[in-house]
């Protein structure tokens, strides 16, 4: 059953990865190989829009965590936008909000950049 | 006990599975009126068990064993999941250090310090060749 998807869009110079569905150790692949696709090919702005992400489970916090610091060490971010408040919950419970740049809007993590 | 009621699922140790254990354990939190934020939590919880059921007690082996059980009486609504795999030494266990773990490009270990934060009760137990994880909300 596919229950999660995700699409690619660019915003100038920014890769934004909209995810939409429920993001656990069954789907969090997805997202992995869409990170390193980016990251492999020197795109390393990116923003993840969480708008349409119903769900998270750590094994999807575990893909950010394995790629941030990479992303970081060459330059670039990976920012999360317009979380609903259950997934944004998940994120702070385990402290990422300190260590990442999670925002509401993606306007707002475009002009981070 | 008068008034518990039990209901069981039954599969095997995949991740194509997840999405199904937590849609059955979160139809009965839902038809015993728990809030939103409950169910919601109870899912989540749920998941990082049967998550790492497959992950450490199977060390990602399919089609093992995986009983779920979901009880309810007037005061809780408990979830208890079974395997036959490897057992958790919850003594042995750590609660992560993220920052830690980002530098050291490393992830995991934030199950069992998620479930331990979004239930009320948790419980191992080791029944001859049978772990459980038992997780209680209270009503």
């Amino acid at each position: 059953m596919k229950n999660f998807s995700i699409a690619k869009r660019q915003v100038d110079q920014i890769s934004v990865l909209d995810i939409s569905g429920e993001l656990d150790a069954h789907t969090a692949s997805q997202l992995e190989n869409s990170l390193k696709a980016l990251i492999e090919s020197k795109n390393i702005k990116i923003i993840v829009n969480c708008a349409k992400l119903d769900y998270i489970a750590s094994a999807g916090l575990g893909v950010f965590m394995a790629y941030i610091e990479d992303v970081r060490g060459l330059g670039g971010d990976i920012k999360l936008s317009n979380m609903n408040d259950r997934v944004y919950n998940v994120f702070d419970l385990l402290g990422f909000p300190t260590l990442y740049d999670i925002v509401d809007d993606e306007r707002d993590a475009v002009n981070a950049f | 006990m008068a008034g518990t009621k039990k209901y069981t699922l039954s599969v095997d140790s995949s991740t194509k599975h997840l999405s199904e254990v937590r849609d059955f354990v979160a139809e009965h939190a839902q038809n015993v009126g728990l809030s939103e934020k409950d169910i919601s939590e109870i899912r989540l919880a749920v998941d990082e068990a049967f998550t790492n059921i497959i992950k450490h007690a199977y060390k990602n082996r399919p089609s093992k064993p995986v009983k779920i059980e979901v009880g309810v009486d007037s005061k809780k609504l408990w979830i208890s999941i079974m395997d036959e795999g490897e057992s958790f030494k919850p003594d042995e266990y750590k609660a992560p250090d993220i920052l830690k773990r980002i530098k050291n490009k490393q992830r995991g270990g934030m199950g069992v310090f998620l479930i331990q934060k979004l239930m009320d009760q948790v419980q191992y137990n080791r029944k001859g060749t049978l772990n459980e994880i038992r997780m209680v909300k209270h009503l």
